[in-house]
């Protein structure tokens, strides 16, 4: 019996929030990474550009409401993200054309590209706190709770409870989706493999007639597509706040780097090993080795290898020793 | 005279600028722009010879900035002698503790040949020393983070002047890039880019959360002044007198003696915070000027030229014999020194050390926005960069304010747009920012003063 608590207290404090957490970072660093494999640039405005699609899902959401639409017990946002995608993916190209165009023509080097990324950055967060403010907002609404820690020590009789929240399984079961969805484009589709031809060489890929600017347009949708579920599926989790936001643009980068940069499906493991890691390693096993050892041996520390203040600390240490050990990543393999 | 001209008309604009906030706001508002201008111009001076100089990208400015304010707690703040009789010895082990870690990694590297076994044993010294340390250091933490934690908690500093921590920080911020840059100066630019900016974010995460060093987010407040005190001056003869003298036209048109005092107790309390703001400028400007004489030596030198070598083709100064790796690690060095002498310099004018104002958007990003605007690679147009955008950073919310009244004349006070857009007039400034190096980089790449070289 321990044992099994031993185990949910894992699955309900690590598994799955480090799951739910990882996904959400996946989404931005699969993003990060295709601009970077085809556009070849770090784009510091990554998280900005999340927060700019969460922006729109929110302010349709919060229309929806006024007009009395909603899904039950879901989330009204999930109705307002393929509007939200369509803003962002405007906003994206007009950014594109407006501004990386130009140096994408020049031919200009990728540290060009990366500071004109921050001058992206600093208008785009100019735009999403002109419009909807700097503040901490709330856009979820409907069943909060699949399980709830109670009920679920109720019906199993364990002193351990295992809550489930609907924006977790949400969160999970639209990365498995859409991750496989992007995957199949990427693998199966004549586009999809343009695209990877294009990331591979760019001379070739014009040689053997492929369009260019078609590639960017594409890339720009699914980056588009991307950011804004991400943004938005992490605002569902969380709360939505420009400055947060931000502030994840650090841990997406790891993940993506972590996972070879350039590589989708690197980028996609890289989100979980940056959020398994940066949970296991600041997490307080004391009640766990409660449960597991026998009482003689119970630990009278709280056991946690890092306060939980370093919780980003850990995602950067990591990606600095991956940086400096293995530059291409942890999953070298093919770019893109 | 005339090569210059535009470097003494862009200087001339500019402190007309500072001098009509002095006129029409107020002359405390100017010299507090015009002195963390000056602050400003140091740190584009530092990033300025990394990629100015050298091409090298630093997206840590704001660990070192903070390592400087470090410094400045470190040296100015008494001694807490209660902390440090609780667990000094605690942590004075831990820190030999560090060194001992570090020797035995250098002598495992020294001694034994690459391979696989000697990675794996590194790794596992360093886990076992990481853990070993923490449960050393543990208790002494936890007594000192107890001694009087409202107003202490912390060991304190060793009670210099703070001047001295100028010197400190930038030793600080120089050995913070000795080792950042033993590390990362060979990954390709972006990563670098990527990798400094993550590192600096370790700092600070460690200077906000470990208390026992600085009192983390509970910040450290009334730090040492190298300039007098208002409320000092106020009640001092000879500045009131200095006062009286100045304002001697405005007072003599007040007929009534006791309005008159009353005048001049007001003037007298105005003037005091002037006074002391330039006692600041002052002191600023001899750091500025100095680093300034320095790095002009510094370009126009025979090791300038190498840099400007290395610079622009790695491969070719690798060739003629130049040791690109050294090279490069010296400048990183020396600018994230002169960084953190702005970072001691910033605490030292505030007076206070708030772990938890250090932000990338305001001590990196908007470093790189002053270096790229002013003109890399020219100190000048650095410094120029430091004034131009601090000063926009800090006016842009009435510049906005009175563009947005300006154009919605018409539309009455209660419309909801108009009220929003007024509220929101505090985030118009990232909107100039970015339109500003959006601008700059598309159409003058090299910045408002450009790079000029003269061969002599």
């Amino acid at each position: 019996m321990d044992f099994i608590n031993a185990i949910i207290l894992l699955l309900n404090y690590i598994f799955i929030p480090a799951l739910t957490y990882g996904s959400q970072l996946a989404l931005g660093a699969i993003f990060v990474t295709l601009i970077y494999g085809i556009l070849r640039f770090a784009n510091f405005a990554t998280g900005d550009m999340m927060s700019f699609g969460t922006m729109a899902t929110i302010l349709f959401t919060w229309y929806f409401q006024s007009l009395g639409v909603s899904l039950g017990v879901l989330p009204t946002a999930l109705l307002a993200i393929p509007f939200g995608i369509i803003f962002m993916i405007l906003y994206m190209l007009l950014i594109d054309k407006f501004v990386f165009k130009y140096y994408r023509y020049q031919k200009s080097p990728p540290v060009q590209f990366a500071m004109v990324s921050i001058g992206v950055m600093f208008v785009t967060q100019a735009v999403v706190r002109i419009v909807i403010g700097p503040a901490d907002r709330r856009f979820f609404d409907g069943e909060k709770f699949i399980i709830k820690a109670r009920e679920f020590k109720e019906i199993t009789g364990l002193n351990e409870g295992l809550a489930l929240k609907s924006t977790q399984v949400i969160t999970i079961f639209v990365t498995i989706v859409l991750v496989s969805l992007l995957f199949w484009f990427l693998n199966r589709t004549k586009t999809g493999k343009s695209m990877k031809a294009y990331s591979d060489n760019e001379d070739l890929a014009l040689l053997s007639g492929i369009d260019p600017k078609k590639i960017v347009l594409v890339t720009w949708v699914i980056a588009g597509i991307l950011a804004t579920i991400g943004g938005a599926l992490y605002g569902l989790d969380k709360s939505f706040k420009p400055f947060t936001y931000f502030n994840n643009m650090l841990p997406i980068f790891a993940a993506a780097i972590v996972g070879g940069i350039g590589n989708p499906f690197g980028a996609f493991l890289g989100g979980y090993v940056i959020a398994f890691s940066e949970i296991l390693l600041t997490y307080a096993y004391k009640k766990f080795f409660m449960y597991v050892l026998p009482e003689s041996m119970e630990p009278s520390s709280l056991v946690q290898l890092l306060s939980t203040d370093y919780k980003f600390a850990v995602s950067f240490s990591i990606l600095v020793i991956v940086l400096i050990y293995r530059p291409s990543g942890i999953f070298k393999g093919k770019v893109l | 005279m005339r090569k210059n001209l535009n470097v003494i008309a862009a200087y001339s604009i500019m402190m007309v600028l500072i001098l009509m906030v002095g006129i029409f706001q107020s002359w405390n508002i100017a010299l507090s722009i015009f002195n963390l201008c000056l602050i400003s111009a140091v740190m584009t001076m530092g990033a300025n010879i990394q990629w100015g100089y050298a091409g090298l990208i630093n997206f840590g400015i704001m660990g070192y900035t903070a390592l400087g304010g470090l410094a400045a707690v470190l040296i100015s703040v008494d001694p807490v002698q209660e902390a440090w009789r609780a667990g000094g010895f605690d942590i004075l082990m831990s820190l030999w503790l560090i060194v001992v870690m570090v020797l035995v990694i250098r002598f495992v590297l020294k001694r034994f040949e690459k391979s696989k076994i000697r990675t794996y044993s590194i790794a596992a010294i360093i886990i076992s020393g990481i853990l070993l340390i923490r449960f050393s250091a543990e208790p002494g933490i936890e007594a000192i983070e107890a001694v009087d934690p409202a107003k202490t908690g912390f060991l304190g500093g060793f009670g210099l002047p703070i001047i001295f921590s100028w010197i400190v920080g930038a030793l600080f911020a120089g050995g913070l890039a000795f080792i950042v840059g033993k590390v990362a100066l060979g990954l390709r630019a972006d990563y670098l880019a990527i990798a400094t900016l993550l590192i600096s974010e370790i700092v600070i995460a460690i200077i906000k959360h470990e208390d026992w060093l600085t009192r983390g987010v509970k910040n450290v407040i009334g730090l040492k002044r190298p300039a007098p005190y208002e409320v000092d001056l106020q009640t001092t003869d000879w500045f009131i007198k200095l006062v009286e003298k100045f304002n001697s036209g405005k007072l003599s048109i007040i007929e009534n003696l006791a309005d008159r005092q009353a005048a001049l107790n007001q003037l007298v309390i105005e003037g005091s915070s002037v006074f002391v703001k330039l006692c600041y400028s002052g002191l600023f400007l001899v750091v500025v000027i100095i680093l300034l004489i320095l790095t002009q030596k510094a370009l126009y030198s025979p090791w300038g030229r190498m840099m400007r070598a290395i610079r622009d083709n790695e491969e070719a100064a690798n060739a003629m014999g130049k040791n690109v790796v050294k090279q490069h690690l010296l400048i990183f060095i020396l600018g994230s020194a002169i960084v953190g002498i702005a970072g001691a310099m910033l605490v030292t004018q505030d007076g206070l050390f708030t772990p938890g104002s250090y932000r990338p958007m305001r001590y990196t990003f908007l470093i790189w926005v002053m270096v790229i605007v002013g003109g890399s690679g020219n100190n000048f147009g650095a410094i120029l960069g430091g004034f131009v955008v601090w000063f926009l950073w800090i006016e842009a919310a009435p510049i906005s304010l009175f563009l947005i009244n300006f154009f919605t004349a018409g539309i009455p006070e209660t419309n909801a747009l108009k009220a929003h857009l007024i509220e929101s007039v505090p985030y118009f400034r990232f909107l100039m920012m970015g339109l500003g190096l959006l601008f700059i980089m598309r159409y003058r790449p090299k910045g408002i003063l450009p790079e000029k070289i003269e061969i002599k």
